[in-house]
């Protein structure tokens, strides 16, 4: 049996009175790409929210690599407030920020890509390097971590050439073309050095032509990094083309998963989400 | 192996020019304090020429927070009222206190550091030592008001942030006036007689070397020194990351609070330590002149010069504090060049800086040097660029 890298367990996320994200339970394996997909406003997006610390989980666990990282219960208004299930199944509360979580080893890249605007490709890499420094502030300043430094440069370089981005390195990062604004994002995650890496819509924007090559990078980049990945996507081509398996959520409830083709035979799914190509 | 060590003299050489440029400056320096005899001229350009060091220091130190973090805060004023503050207090020497504590009797704190070093170093070391240690104590001071200061505040966002910083000066202000602290701070009587730049002095054998205007250079060129190399390391990085994009900061690993925390503790160091400076600038203070006015002054200085450059908060603090000292003082005076002009009579020359400043901020709203800093280097590159083209437009 392959071993879990992340578990939900009735991941449940409500806003007031809104469940954005209803009793959401998921396993992802070691070196498995898994997708999520589901209608605008299924609660796709709140569901990486929730596990990459942004929003805390009103009820319900998270694990990573079979270690609790977060829980949380119905607590305060929200006691009473609470309309989702499993109202006692959890007792305690486990927060942590995001940067913890990133450093745990889950990267995510972002919907509306969000690159640090004024620095240039390299510096982009180079600083999602920083959590892994040892220096502090004024070894930093005074430059006694210079093999550190030294290093950390090194590493963007050889991560640059291998995701061919070295050529528009001293490029300001948002002067680039949208596809490799994207690529330019997996490779700032990557450079967290992450075990677990959370793609939210990859292919958002892109023409068909830039979408496949994507799915091409995702897959290699899976391979040469190790990687276990969880994307959610609306291009139906890359996903079902790139997914070991698929979860389909709506109104936050799960409503299906499972292998691609059973996804894509799935009425429920086909009803709420697919639909039916009338077109053709 | 070769090409490493090339590229090793050549970093060396990088900073060539910059050492040459420094090491000429502080000659001029020493020369204006020991040479020149004082006329109108010299008596406006050296205190301009100081006053504008200890501001290019507080520019810096707030562009760190407000230019390189991305934290808009104006508590500056309030950080450099304690530095100067604490500066004063323990620089004040022993038989002094009576007369400057006089509504106090004496005051509490009954010792002067720098006395107590000149006691055993000489009077001159025993200033010199005495005041840098004091400055120390000053940035650490505020440093610490920083730190306690910070864990509610820096969990504000923009104008809400800018706010608190705000009050917390103010409030600042009214508590270094008030009577009931009066053995430590005078209340709201002036602080005087502690140790300033013209006891900076170094004597070999019977001449003395007038140290008055490199002092002021010194302390805020290594505090500048330490802000750039700090913007600059991957700690710096981890800044910009933060001012770029808070949510995508975080998602990269980088501990927002902590970050934000070290920018604005650092910041305010050297905010403590320009004030200091301006304390042994001004001779005399009072916590009423740190108002918001002076924040704002700051803020300004920072805006012209380019939020997010160093050079250019120094470039900036330099031209206003001369543009306002000195070379708009004719509109007050009645007449220029020979020529008197109604117009020109006490107040005109903050009306002709305030049309500049909007000029300035209406049509150079990235300042003068953008977030760009200013480098042999590039204007190297630059010069070789404009021949070039020269060069092209002869030949064709």
């Amino acid at each position: 049996m392959a071993k879990n890298v992340l578990r939900l367990e009735d991941v449940t996320m409500q806003f007031g009175g809104v469940i954005a994200v209803n009793n959401l339970t998921m396993e992802i394996n070691e070196g498995e790409i898994v997708a999520l997909i589901g209608p605008n406003g299924a609660g796709k997006t709140t569901a990486f929210n929730a596990i990459t610390g942004v929003y805390e989980p009103t009820n319900g666990a998270v694990y990573f690599n079979d270690e609790l990282l977060v829980t949380n219960y119905p607590q305060g208004k929200m006691k009473k407030l609470y309309a989702g299930e499993n109202h006692g199944k959890y007792t305690h509360r486990v927060s942590h920020t995001p940067d913890y979580i990133t450093k745990k080893g889950i990267a995510r890249t972002f919907q509306n890509i969000r690159l640090f605007k004024s620095m240039t490709v390299f510096e982009n890499v180079l600083t999602a390097m920083h959590l892994r420094k040892t220096s502090n502030l004024f070894s930093a300043t005074f430059r006694a971590n210079r093999k550190e430094e030294a290093q950390m440069r090194k590493d963007t370089e050889e991560l640059l050439k291998i995701v061919e981005l070295y050529d528009v390195k001293d490029e300001l990062a948002t002067s680039l073309p949208y596809g490799k604004q994207r690529k330019l994002e997996i490779a700032r995650a990557l450079a967290t050095q992450p075990t677990l890496l959370l793609l939210d819509e990859p292919a958002a924007g892109m023409n068909p032509q830039e979408t496949e090559e994507l799915t091409a990078f995702i897959r290699w980049v899976r391979e040469k990094f190790n990687l276990t990945i969880f994307l959610i996507e609306h291009h139906m081509n890359l996903v079902m083309d790139i997914s070991d398996r698929i979860y389909v959520i709506d109104f936050g409830k799960q409503i299906a998963q499972g292998v691609p083709a059973e996804i894509q035979r799935n009425q429920k799914v086909i009803d709420a989400y697919l639909g039916v190509d009338e077109d053709e | 192996m070769g090409k490493t060590l090339q590229n090793r003299q050549e970093n060396k050489l990088r900073y060539l020019p910059a050492i040459i440029a420094l090491s000429v400056l502080y000659i001029v320096l020493l020369l204006l304090d020991n040479v020149l005899p004082a006329n109108t001229f010299t008596l406006m350009l050296i205190p301009v020429l100081r006053k504008g060091a200890i501001y290019s220091l507080v520019c810096v130190s707030m562009n760190l927070l407000n230019g390189f973090t991305g934290l808009f805060s104006l508590g500056q004023a309030g950080f450099m009222l304690i530095g100067a503050y604490v500066y004063a207090i323990f620089s004040i020497p022993a038989d002094q206190h009576a007369a400057v504590y006089q509504y106090f009797e004496g005051g509490a704190i009954q010792f002067s550091i720098p006395e107590m070093l000149g006691n055993v170093l000489g009077t001159n070391a025993g200033n010199f030592l005495g005041a840098i240690i004091c400055i120390i104590i000053a940035g650490a001071v505020a440093a610490v008001f920083a730190a306690l200061i910070g864990i509610p505040v820096l969990r504000l966002k923009s104008d809400y942030l800018a706010i608190a910083t705000l009050g917390f000066a103010e409030i600042l202000r009214a508590v270094f006036q008030w009577n009931g602290l009066g053995a430590i701070t005078n209340g709201s009587n002036l602080l005087r007689k502690y140790t300033t730049f013209t006891d900076m002095n170094l004597q070999l054998g019977s001449i003395t070397i007038k140290l008055h205007s490199l002092f002021p250079f010194l302390i805020a060129m290594l505090s500048i020194l330490f802000i750039v190399l700090l913007i600059n390391s991957t700690y710096g990085r981890a800044f910009k990351a933060i001012r770029d994009d808070e949510v995508a900061a975080e998602a990269m690993g980088i501990n927002l609070f902590r970050h934000k925390m070290y920018a604005f503790i650092v910041s305010s160091f050297f905010a403590g330590v320009g004030g200091a400076l301006l304390a042994m600038f001004q001779t005399t203070i009072q916590a009423a002149a740190f108002k918001t006015a002076m924040t704002y002054e700051i803020l300004l200085m920072v805006v012209i010069g380019g939020i997010g450059s160093v050079s250019g908060s120094c470039i900036a603090a330099f031209l206003y504090i001369a543009c306002s000292e000195w070379w708009l003082r004719f509109l007050d005076s009645g007449s220029f060049l020979g020529i008197t002009v109604p117009f020109f009579r006490d107040g005109f020359r903050k009306v002709v800086f305030s049309v500049i400043i909007m000029v300035i901020v209406l049509f150079f709203s990235r300042g003068i040097m953008g977030d760009k800093e200013l480098s042999f280097r590039g204007l190297i590159s630059k010069l070789q660029k404009k021949s070039k083209k020269k060069e092209e437009a002869d030949n064709g």
